[in-house]
């Protein structure tokens, strides 16, 4: 048989349920306060570009240039002026510098891997028209145009300084078109065209085609000067 | 506003936006389910159906465009390519989840129809729009090579006969 001993120190304390359950609500009630405590509203800061409403850039008219006595530093200034259209992603992403597209702003290889082909339009095997359609869609966001194709592996533009496409585009064993033409396709070509309405969120060429193409043709009529 | 559209050699009248696209219609209003809803955003080659006999992303393509071109979708694909391409994706075991399949047979049909016994190279270049979460890539490619070996071999026997 057991005896309990008896107890000879002081008796122990003890905790029963209820103080630990209002210990733990306070200290729940102590971070919400903390948490819910009224703080100022940080500052407001742009839209990151990809979420931004697209701006659209003007482009100075060839009026402008009016001014400048030297045909020749006039046709330069000309000639810089459509070089915003010229560089802009919308232009310089189906002038790349291999056989694959760009695209977006980034100018980032196309997606998918698409190549050039012998026409311009992609391989016989994957065409542009298996995804690039007559017209921007809307639905799934894919810009369309009729005559949608990369620009000859000769007029390609990226990697290249400002004069170096001029001096291209001048050179007919390169740009493969007259001056009449060149300034056709700059100031009337439907493709050239889509740079001003491409879609979506996709940001437009500077100006529109008309003011372009009137630079264009100020430049033509200068001399057709080129930037160093 | 109504189109008539001409779709596995039927002609079916449908009314919808001329916005619409192509996909839409043949998995809500027609039930065609085969092509499948990946992307939406001609990215993935899900909904790859085929358009006069050339491949077609159905998300990207407004049933405005579509006109009196001949669609053509995966539950209506005959012929040697195609009963070559089946056997041999069920062969190879190809599927892993499946989804992006039909846009991959539609694919490499029509690579097939057009290159009977394509490269490496060329397989890779006309399947990079059709892309496959599971990565069953290089099954794809082995089963693209045995279907154009056996379809060449059923035609050489048949021209031999």
């Amino acid at each position: 048989m057991r005896w309990r001993r008896p107890r000879t120190g002081p008796r122990r304390r003890r905790f029963g349920c209820l103080p630990i359950l209002a210990l733990l609500v306070a200290a729940i009630a102590l971070l919400a306060a903390i948490a819910l405590r009224p703080r100022a509203l940080p500052d407001s800061e742009p839209l990151p570009s990809m979420r931004a409403p697209v701006q659209p850039v003007a482009l100075r008219p060839a009026s402008d240039f009016a001014a400048i006595a030297d045909p020749m530093a006039r046709s330069v200034a000309l000639f810089k002026e459509a070089g915003h259209v010229i560089q802009h992603p919308r232009c310089l992403n189906c002038h790349p510098r291999s056989d694959r597209p760009t695209q977006t702003d980034a100018m980032r290889p196309h997606s998918p891997a698409v190549l050039r082909g012998n026409d311009g339009h992609g391989l016989a095997t994957l065409r542009c028209t298996t995804c690039h359609q007559t017209q921007n869609s809307e639905a799934s966001g894919v810009p369309g145009n009729p005559k949608w194709a990369l620009a000859p592996a000769d007029m390609a533009w990226q990697g290249k300084s400002l004069g170096e496409i001029c001096r291209q585009l001048i050179d007919p064993a390169r740009s493969h078109m007259t001056r009449a033409q060149l300034l056709h396709h700059m100031a009337h070509d439907e493709l050239v065209g889509w740079a001003w309405h491409p879609g979506g969120r996709r940001t437009p060429a500077p100006g529109t085609q008309a003011e372009f193409g009137n630079l264009i043709q100020s430049w033509i009529e200068t001399g057709a000067r080129c930037p160093a | 506003m109504a189109f008539t559209l001409s779709i596995n050699g039927r002609a079916r009248r449908v009314e919808d936006d001329g916005d619409t696209p192509l996909l839409w219609v043949l998995r809500d209003t027609l039930g065609l389910t085969g092509t499948k809803y990946g992307c939406g955003a001609a990215q993935c080659g899900a909904c790859t159906v085929h358009l006069d006999g050339k491949p077609v992303r159905s998300c990207a393509l407004p049933l405005g465009a579509v006109g009196a071109a001949q669609v053509t979708t995966i539950e209506a694909i005959e012929g040697p390519q195609a009963e070559a391409l089946r056997d041999s994706w069920v062969a190879r075991d190809v599927p892993q989840c499946g989804f992006c399949q039909s846009g991959q047979i539609m694919s490499a049909l029509a690579l097939l129809r057009m290159i009977p016994a394509p490269s490496d190279a060329d397989i890779d270049q006309a399947m990079s729009g059709n892309i496959c979460r599971c990565a069953t890539y290089n099954r794809i490619r082995a089963a693209i090579h045995d279907a154009a070996a056996s379809a060449n071999a059923k035609s050489d026997r048949s021209a031999g006969a």
